[in-house]
């Protein structure tokens, strides 16, 4: 009989109006990397939130060593023993690494917090696993790799023996991917259990012993990941065959639409310029794509471009025009659209209805209104009009309040506005971001059509595969430079890696 | 020169001590906008006791001990409220604190007239220097220099306030709140608890701070204006403190002077020459606590989860 | 997970009965304590006078001397001779309506008004100031009053767009700023020509500004005039009730309240759609600023009350009261017509109880209680919904958050 140091068995967990799980059950054995693999909102956070006592599961149970335990919050979970590194870190901004290591589990020295201690251990755990940090350091100065292993040295803090990683590639180059690996591989050697999310096949089979798979809040079944095909745990994930590599035809670009020069922004966040001296060019019929890692400028260059925030220095012509100064109206006016980064803090309304959404960027046209006053009638058909041709569902139709509806569509309905204004020019924010593969798959579809059709497109994008995937032209930002301009035919994945890490450049 | 300096300490002791207990509330994570309506509550409740304990005709002091607890008791008791609302019912947090405030005036208006009987909402609490316990007994001289025992609660108070803070473990914990609640409860803080208790040391010091303002200066206070906006001042203190003790313990006596001048302004000869009234000197705290709002704001960093509700079940 | 800051209230979009009923639940229960409140009042009476308990007794009590008077406002039958007291509640909701809008317009953008107290002030002191010392006729004078309270909303507003400064702080601040400003201009030291040395007072507009006074109308019940000759209500009501109509249709057909609305709800989105957020908010407060003022025009153009330089030292209730009536009305302009007239039903009401028993601030205790309540009255609708809606919601089929 197999060695379990977890058993989550038959777990259920509602949110008003879904299922998140629905009866799943998760063994893991002592020792081992287990992967649990799903779609974007199949219900894995979900599953690792009631492990680590942030729900409560509506049934099953949960036992640790054979023995059912009852983890009522994160205390119960870390005196047994359960760590985790959060999806989105859990980590106080303004606090220095070792005060957000130590939180919740103080060393005291009578009423006084040991911070001396504490820096003694931390350092010692660093030290061991190779686990670089600089204890006295603010969070909001340091790169979100070191952030991840702040998280990690968090569980080592606690002496946890079960570790969980959600999704920590996410954030990560190919090499710091690598490196992860290889101390989740220490972590095993010393007898430590490792739970790993993902929804990426590559990285499972590079490191997990098992993977067990989740599909709309349903228990799928686990495998061996040795002797299972990429292929068929795809379509345990997705339910069916996947075409992972989009179709595209050649295309020779037409003339320049977009073209920045020496943009420079500075931060909001450290005294530093966020954008340094940026120059780049989008061409009729071309897929432009900006890379690199989360936080290295690429937000900044898109909200300087649209107006969302002033540059510093440089200029933006678009279709021959200076718009350096223009206003965010004028912009768009001028033939600019926009599928935002963040679809709630900027790309819609949620308290909104539908409709009201769909005209978010177009409300104050002859065509919508008269004299001041909507004409809601216009708004209604042409939100219908929308919804039917961007096949974009939602419970009530036009109606409904946007706050309610999936990601997903959400996200349909972001595109279907913005690329419905027939635009020179497309900028594209990692528009897949969170969504399952039959929304993905359709995002890529629109803005390949829109490519086709002629217009210029600039795709801002963390994930690797879109990138390689799109693209005509991929250029890499580091550190708010652009350091590198690659074909994704004659490029590979570990080559951007090195220059979004800026361990290269072109100068 | 002595009374500027008397009414200054005097009325900057007040300020840090509410100014203190907004700290703590905002550091929580919880906007406190009913600091006047808690000092309004405490001042009330203080003078009552003293009442009691003249009547009952109770040594000094443990009459001073009484009243300064009573007040702080209300306090504590009134801003349960306004924790009850914003940390439990997850209600919007400005509103809930402006109600407190309308309520507290209409409370001690309705309990101050009753208790004269009469349609005044003034109390007279110790215009007779024969009770037990008057005005007074709040004081004592350095040489030419009137000080007040509340002085020596906020030099405390601002010592204990900047321990708590940044040395102690529930100091750091209750930041952690008001910071990143979300992160708090990854590592086993209770949330909840945090908040409350952030508000409810905010209820306690605003309590004492009510008192402190009417008590020590004058023997009997008309209910109808309540602290007189003191409530919110110390809300400007606070801000223009950055949330820290040290801070908020300058930024306090910059504001104290100029309230200061309102009592004062006709014993200097060359105030009393401009001839202006009353008024202009009453406006002008409030007059300079926004000029120099306008000049912080930009750069001023507020604990960054204040005023949204912590709901443990959202994702 | 997303930053919910401001949704409750806010919204109003869905299930309008589900937004009234808890806005019944809020009065309800404020009345409620507002009963209590006497209870306790009149029992420390009873104890007082020696006499012994009698819980028939008390409850007679305060029925008949407290509760009655406030739960029949204007309509207590000992106080409303030829109409007086219901021409106290119609000219005390007029201005309430006024400041309700003000509070529930910023509102729509994201603001919270509190400061229609200190716009209400100064809009008093300029209807006064265009009647009294300029003699102009009632209508310039209503002008006047609203550009003053929209001058005194303005600030707040500039702060908050241009200088990251919380417009409820500026508010508080400039409330009473204002409060001591016009006290001082209104009595110079007992010279200022509005000043009455005689009355304490501002000069009486029947007096001295009769062509300011707002014209009247009566009321035919039963073939004779409800009202007396002295005590005819103003036309400042229907005044009030035009504007709650217009801020109605401003907030709901325009697109400048769609502009408004977006950048209440979110004001990213509203900045990333080229809608300007600062000059909206300054715009939004500036509106809500001028509704205020308008209310104290509405106020004391009708005759019926002077400013008291020397013993004003808070701040007008009307301006705090609109708060009431913005949140018990969901910030609905039509609403706030509605809870306005109870709001100065009870307050009205409460000024009728034996007032050596039952100060009359037990009202303004019942509007405190109920603003508490609004709060977070989010949770009674839930509720209310559950009870009223038991049909499973089918409709959100295959989707999901």
């Amino acid at each position: 009989m197999a060695d379990y140091v977890i058993e989550m068995l038959n777990i259920t967990k509602e949110f008003p109006g879904i299922k998140a799980n629905d009866d799943v059950t998760l063994q893991l054995q002592r020792g081992e990397i287990h992967a649990l693999l799903g779609e974007n909102g199949a219900g894995k956070s979900t599953l690792m939130s009631v492990l680590f006592g942030l729900y409560q599961p509506e049934a099953g149970v949960i036992k640790k060593d054979g023995q059912i335990v009852k983890i009522n919050n994160p205390n119960d979970a870390t005196a047994l023993h359960i760590g985790m590194v959060h999806q989105h870190f859990k980590l106080v901004e303004c606090f220095t690494v070792l005060d957000n290591i130590i939180l919740g589990a103080e060393p005291m020295n009578g009423p006084v917090v040991d911070r001396k201690a504490a820096r003694k251990r931390v350092l010692e755990l660093s030290e061991r696993y190779g686990l670089k940090v600089d204890p006295d350091a603010k969070i909001e100065d340091i790169s979100v790799g070191m952030q991840q292993r702040v998280e990690i040295l968090k569980m080592l803090y606690r002496d946890n023996e079960i570790l969980i990683f959600d999704e920590p590639t996410a954030v990560l180059t190919p090499q710091e991917i690598d490196e992860l690996m290889e101390i989740m591989r220490s972590f095993k050697k010393e007898g430590k259990s490792i739970l790993f999310i993902t929804h990426k096949l590559a990285e499972i089979k590079a490191v997990a012993d098992r993977c067990s798979v989740l599909r709309k809040g349903r228990y799928m079944g686990t495998v061996d990941v040795a002797k299972t095909s990429v292929e068929e745990m795809s379509r345990l994930m997705v339910g069916r065959d996947v075409q992972l590599v989009s179709q595209k035809q050649e295309k020779t670009p037409g003339k320049t639409v977009l073209r920045v020069e020496g943009m420079t922004v500075p931060s909001r966040v450290h005294s530093n310029n966020a954008v340094k001296n940026a120059s780049l060019e989008v061409r009729q019929g071309e897929i432009v794509c900006l890379a690199g890692i989360e936080g290295n400028g690429q937000t900044e260059f898109v909200y300087a471009l649209t107006g969302l925030e002033k540059m510093s220095a440089g200029k933006i012509t678009l279709n021959d025009r200076d718009i350096s100064k223009a206003s965010i109206r004028q912009r768009s006016k001028l033939g600019m659209s926009h599928i935002p980064e963040d679809r709630h803090k900027h790309g819609l309304v949620l308290d909104y209805s539908l409709e009201n959404n769909m005209v978010l960027q177009r409300y104050w046209e002859p065509e919508f209104q008269r004299f001041g006053f909507i004409r809601s009638k216009a708004v209604r058909a042409y939100s219908d009009r929308l919804i039917e041709q961007y096949d974009v569902r939602s419970g009530q139709g036009s109606v409904t309040i946007a706050r309610s509806m999936s990601g997903g569509n959400q996200q349909k309905a972001i595109v279907a506005r913005e690329i419905d204004r027939d635009p020179q020019l497309l900028i594209a924010v990692q528009p897949t971001r969170g969504l399952d593969v039959g929304a993905i798959e359709y995002i890529h579809k629109q803005i390949i059509a829109q490519r086709d059709a002629g217009k210029a497109v600039l795709l801002v994008s963390l994930e690797l595969d879109e990138v390689m995937n799109l693209s005509d032209r991929i250029l890499v930002m580091y550190e708010g430079e652009i350091v590198g301009e690659f074909d994704p035919k004659t490029t590979d994945v570990q080559t951007l890696g090195l220059y979004m890490a800026g361990a290269k450049r072109n100068s | 020169m002595w009374l500027l300096l008397k009414y200054t300490l005097l009325y900057a002791a007040v300020l840090i001590l509410v100014a203190l207990g907004g700290m703590f509330s905002e550091r929580s994570g919880v906007i406190n906008i009913a600091l006047e309506g808690i000092m309004v509550i405490g001042g009330l409740m203080g003078v009552v006791a003293i009442n009691i304990m003249n009547a009952l005709g109770a040594p000094v002091f443990l009459g001073i001990l009484v009243t300064v607890v009573a007040s702080a008791l209300a306090g504590l008791l009134y801003s349960s409220l306004l924790a009850f609302s914003a940390i439990n019912l997850k209600a919007d947090q400005t509103i809930g604190g402006t109600a407190l405030n309308l309520l507290a005036t209409a409370l001690a208006m309705v309990i101050a007239k009753r208790i004269n009987g009469s349609d005044s909402p003034k109390i007279v609490y110790s215009t007779n220097s024969n009770a037990v316990l008057n005005s007074s007994h709040f004081s004592f001289n350095i040489g030419p220099l009137t000080l007040n025992w509340f002085l020596l609660v906020t030099v405390i108070a601002l010592a204990a306030a900047w321990f708590i803070l940044y040395r102690s473990r529930f100091g750091m914990r209750l930041m952690a709140c008001g910071e990143h609640p979300q992160a708090a409860d990854s590592v086993g803080i209770n949330v909840y608890k945090m908040r409350w208790a952030g508000v409810l040391m905010s209820g306690v010091l605003g309590g004492i701070g009510g008192m402190a303002y009417i008590v020590p200066a004058v023997g009997e206070w008309n209910f109808e204006m309540g602290v007189a906006g003191m409530g919110f001042l110390a809300l400007a203190v606070m801000i223009f403190g950055q949330w820290k003790p040290l801070n908020i313990a300058g930024a306090a006596l910059f504001f104290a002077v100029f309230r200061a001048m309102a009592n004062i302004f006709d014993s200097f000869s060359f105030l009393a020459r401009l001839g202006w009234p009353k008024e202009i000197y009453n406006m002008m705290p409030f007059v300079a606590s926004m000029i120099v709002l306008a000049f912080t704001s930009k750069s001023s960093r507020a604990p960054k989860a204040e005023g949204i509700p912590y709901d443990k079940g959202s994702r | 997970m997303q930053k919910r800051k401001n949704t409750p209230r806010l919204s109003g979009v869905s299930g309008g009965v589900g937004t009234m009923m808890a806005s019944l639940v809020c009065v309800l229960c404020g009345l409620a304590v507002g009963f209590v409140a006497l209870l306790v009042l009149g029992g420390i009476t009873l104890s007082q006078n020696g006499e012994e308990f009698n819980l028939m007794n008390l409850l007679k009590i305060t029925w008949e001397q407290g509760f009655k008077p406030i739960v029949q406002g204007g309509f207590y039958a000992k106080s409303n001779v030829m109409g007086m007291a219901v021409r106290m509640e119609i000219l005390q909701a007029a201005p309430l309506i006024m400041t309700g809008l003000s509070v529930a317009f910023a509102y729509k953008t994201g603001l919270f008004n509190i400061g229609a107290a200190g716009q209400y002030t100064v809009g008093a002191f300029m209807a006064l100031y265009f009647a009294i010392v300029l003699k102009m006729p009632w209508w310039v004078c209503l002008i006047a009053s609203a550009v003053g309270g929209a001058i005194w909303g303005a600030i707040p507003g500039f702060f908050k767009a241009f200088l990251n400064v919380n417009e409820v702080i500026t508010a508080i601040m400039f409330n009473w700023i204002g409060l001591y400003a016009v006290n001082t201009l209104i009595y110079q030291g007992g010279n200022g020509p509005m000043f009455n040395l005689k009355t304490t007072k501002t000069f009486t507009l029947k007096e001295s500004a009769p062509q300011s006074l707002l014209p009247s109308f009566n009321v035919t019940v039963g073939g004779k005039d409800y009202f007396g000759k002295m005590f005819m209500p103003t036309i400042g009501i229907f005044i009030a009730i035009a504007m709650a109509v217009l801020i109605w249709v401003i907030i709901n057909k325009t697109t400048f309240g769609y502009e408004l609305k977006a950048c209440g709800h979110n004001k990213n989105a509203a900045k990333y759609a080229g809608i300007n957020e600062k000059t909206n908010i300054v715009l939004s407060m500036t509106i809500a600023g001028a509704l205020a003022g308008l209310g104290a025009g509405l106020f004391y153009l009708s005759g019926s009350k002077e400013w008291e330089p020397l013993v004003s030292t808070a701040l007008p209730a009307t301006g705090f009261n609109g708060i009431s009536v913005a949140l018990l009305a969901s910030s609905n302009p039509i609403g706030c017509i509605f809870s306005a007239i109870f709001i100065s039903h009870i307050t009205v009401g409460g000024g009728f109880m034996t007032a050596k028993l039952f100060p009359s601030e037990v009202s303004d205790i019942i509007s405190g209680v109920v603003i508490y309540l609004c709060a977070f009255s989010l949770l009674f609708k839930g509720r209310i919904m559950k009870l009223f809606a038991r049909k499973p919601s089918a409709e959100r089929k295959g989707d999901k958050a």
